[in-house]
């Protein structure tokens, strides 16, 4: 175990060491002169042009560049936006907490509407309920998140007008985009609960607890989802990941600050810095869970064994 | 009815089999076929269906909710949205067979080339995959959108860049099963180079997993495309692109819900019939993997 977990931490350090290249590669990679892609076809005077080149480094050698860059984001510096000139980490550190409360809340919808959904689906398996559950995630893993979140808006909040459309401040404000988010997740993990809860019916000690009297609910609460939620769990950290990607979309539908709109911003105004930061906390986060999500496998179940 | 009968009649058998495969399509599937099969009368001539010039601005009609003139009313330029939604058709799909096109063309080689060559080459392509797909969701697609500035051609290259990952891997996976077996072996024994082994004996037997995951990456690309387009990175105004006109109307969502609510659910519709075809084409192809 102490082996794997060393393997996986060391395997996780490697690729966000890649996610470093290609994050301070990204400015490098842009066709033409960066510098010029980011003023466009408007005239600039050379000398604005050469500031903006030394305020970027881009006037240093390219591996001088990525040592200044490394040493920088080690001590939490990720530049300056083009835009505004405050400190990218600033900004950062001021909308992360909304994508974050918004993953989560997301995260908890798609959990316990994923889990309960797919118990049901699974005890009536074959009946309407099932036929619906199973309509509900395809529908869940089809329909772009914009087109959820139009959807949601136009039914919660105009024809019924329960919560707000946009903005953020209280729960009421969370609720759409969470279901917005979630949906996917949800989905996914109430397929994942069927199929495991299917199968595990089926196991002989389900039987067993049957055989002896125990209560429905008892067999399937302490006997069957106890087992089918172990892939659950580890699944449940792989999307709480991929939520804070969604994120980027489900927060310009509902106009929300965070991460995802500071990158989709920084993009349309080609901020570089700004993108650069967005971009590399998202998926240095996102390796992050992934790793928690496989080292929780090990300690949830202890059948497993790594070689 | 015996073995023997069996060997007796093998052509008729051969197509009785695929016509039972094709029957497992079922009705969901075969609804799907329909609905992609339906997509491609605009696609190829979308100005036969298209009742107005959907770019063309009318200031007399403008918001008008739909009736017999404008089946699913106008814009805030007076646009047909039906003629926009399907000129769009073209658009959209394009960057959907665009996108998926470039994924097989880059994943293909690279992921024959991993699992056959194995070693070094390997080791580097997989840790780069590694590296690649900690961008989770759209935001690979985001970053290459970054670098080479929105539009349409940009998005498709975004779109296609951001989900070969995903494909390397399963072709990689694929030659590793298929490097193993007994003809591989022979064809080794008997002297053939490896190119001739690529291209006769590995290619043919890892194209079924690609067809399946390229059914699947082509709705998955109509969704990121679109999400592109809504963003407003992928195509720009006038162009109808479905994902942008979702972004135009949204601002009006309350008042004339129809300017953002067909393209949106147009998209929904194609995204949930690829989908139920992808599984029903899964299910056909390989059994292994039905439930």
């Amino acid at each position: 175990m102490g082996r794997y977990v060393l393997f996986r931490v060391l395997q996780s350090s490697l690729v966000i060491t890649g996610v470093l290249v290609m994050v301070f590669m990204m400015l490098h990679l842009v066709p033409g002169d960066p510098v010029q892609v980011l003023f466009g076809d408007a005239p600039v005077p050379k000398e604005q042009v050469e500031a903006v080149r030394r305020q970027l480094g881009l006037d240093r050698p390219l591996s001088q560049q990525f040592v200044v860059y490394i040493s920088h984001v080690a001590r939490g510096d990720l530049g300056r936006s083009l835009k505004t000139n405050r400190p990218v980490a600033a900004d950062i550190a001021r909308a992360l907490p909304f994508t974050v409360q918004l993953a989560v809340a997301a995260m908890a919808l798609a959990a316990a509407g994923g889990i309960v959904l797919g118990i049901i689906s699974a005890v009536s398996r074959h009946s309407w309920v099932d036929g619906g559950v199973t309509s509900l995630a395809l529908l869940g893993i089809s329909l772009p998140s914009f087109l959820t979140g139009l959807l949601l808006i136009w039914l919660f909040s105009i024809k019924l007008d329960w919560v707000p459309i946009t903005g953020q401040g209280s729960w009421r404000h969370l609720i759409l985009p969470a279901m917005t988010l979630g949906w996917y997740a949800g989905a996914i993990l109430a397929r994942l609960v069927r199929g495991g809860m299917l199968e595990i019916l089926r196991q002989d000690y389900v039987m067993t607890a049957r055989a002896k009297g125990l209560a429905e609910r008892v067999v399937l609460v302490r006997h069957a989802l106890r087992n089918a939620l172990i892939p659950v769990i580890t699944l449940a950290g792989i999307q709480f990941g991929t939520l804070l990607g969604g994120a980027v979309v489900v927060e310009t539908v509902f106009a929300r600050d965070g991460i995802g709109r500071l990158l989709v911003n920084g993009i349309l105004q080609k901020d570089f810095p700004q993108v650069q930061g967005a971009v590399l906390i998202v998926a240095c986060a996102y390796s992050l869970t992934n790793l928690l999500a496989d080292l929780s496998y090990g300690f949830l179940d202890p059948r497993i064994h790594y070689a | 009815m015996d073995a023997a009968d069996v060997s007796f009649r093998p052509a008729q058998r051969t197509g009785a089999r695929r016509w039972t495969g094709l029957r497992r399509l079922g009705v969901a599937g075969w609804a799907s076929a329909g609905v992609c099969l339906l997509l491609s009368v605009p696609l190829i001539a979308p100005q036969v269906l298209a009742p107005y010039d959907p770019t063309a601005i009318v200031p007399d009609a403008i918001y008008q909710a739909p009736s017999p003139a404008h089946w699913l009313g106008t814009d805030e330029y007076g646009r047909d949205i039906l003629s926009r939604i399907i000129h769009g058709t073209r658009v959209s799909m394009s960057l959907g067979v665009v996108s998926v096109t470039l994924s097989v063309a880059v994943s293909l080689p690279l992921g024959i080339a991993a699992g056959y060559y194995r070693g070094r080459f390997e080791a580097v392509v997989m840790r780069l995959l590694d590296v690649l797909m900690a961008f989770p969701g759209i935001l690979l697609a985001l970053v290459i959108v970054a670098i080479l500035g929105p539009g349409l051609v940009n998005a498709m290259i975004a779109v296609g860049i951001g989900e070969a990952p995903a494909y390397t891997r399963v072709v990689r996976s694929a030659v590793l099963t298929v490097r193993e077996q007994t003809y591989i072996e022979a064809a080794r024994a008997v002297g053939a180079r490896d190119i001739r082994i690529l291209r006769l004996h590995v290619l043919p037997n890892v194209i079924q997993p690609v067809i399946i995951i390229a059914t699947v990456g082509f709705a998955v690309a109509v969704i990121i495309g679109s999400s592109l387009g809504f963003l407003g990175l992928g195509a720009q105004p006038p162009t109808p692109e479905w994902g942008t006109m979702v972004a135009e109307g949204r601002r009006y969502l309350r008042s004339q819900w129809w300017i953002a609510m067909f393209p949106g659910l147009t998209i929904g519709l194609v995204v949930l019939a690829l989908n139920i075809l992808g599984d029903a084409l899964r299910d056909v192809l390989d059994p292994r993997l039905r439930r």
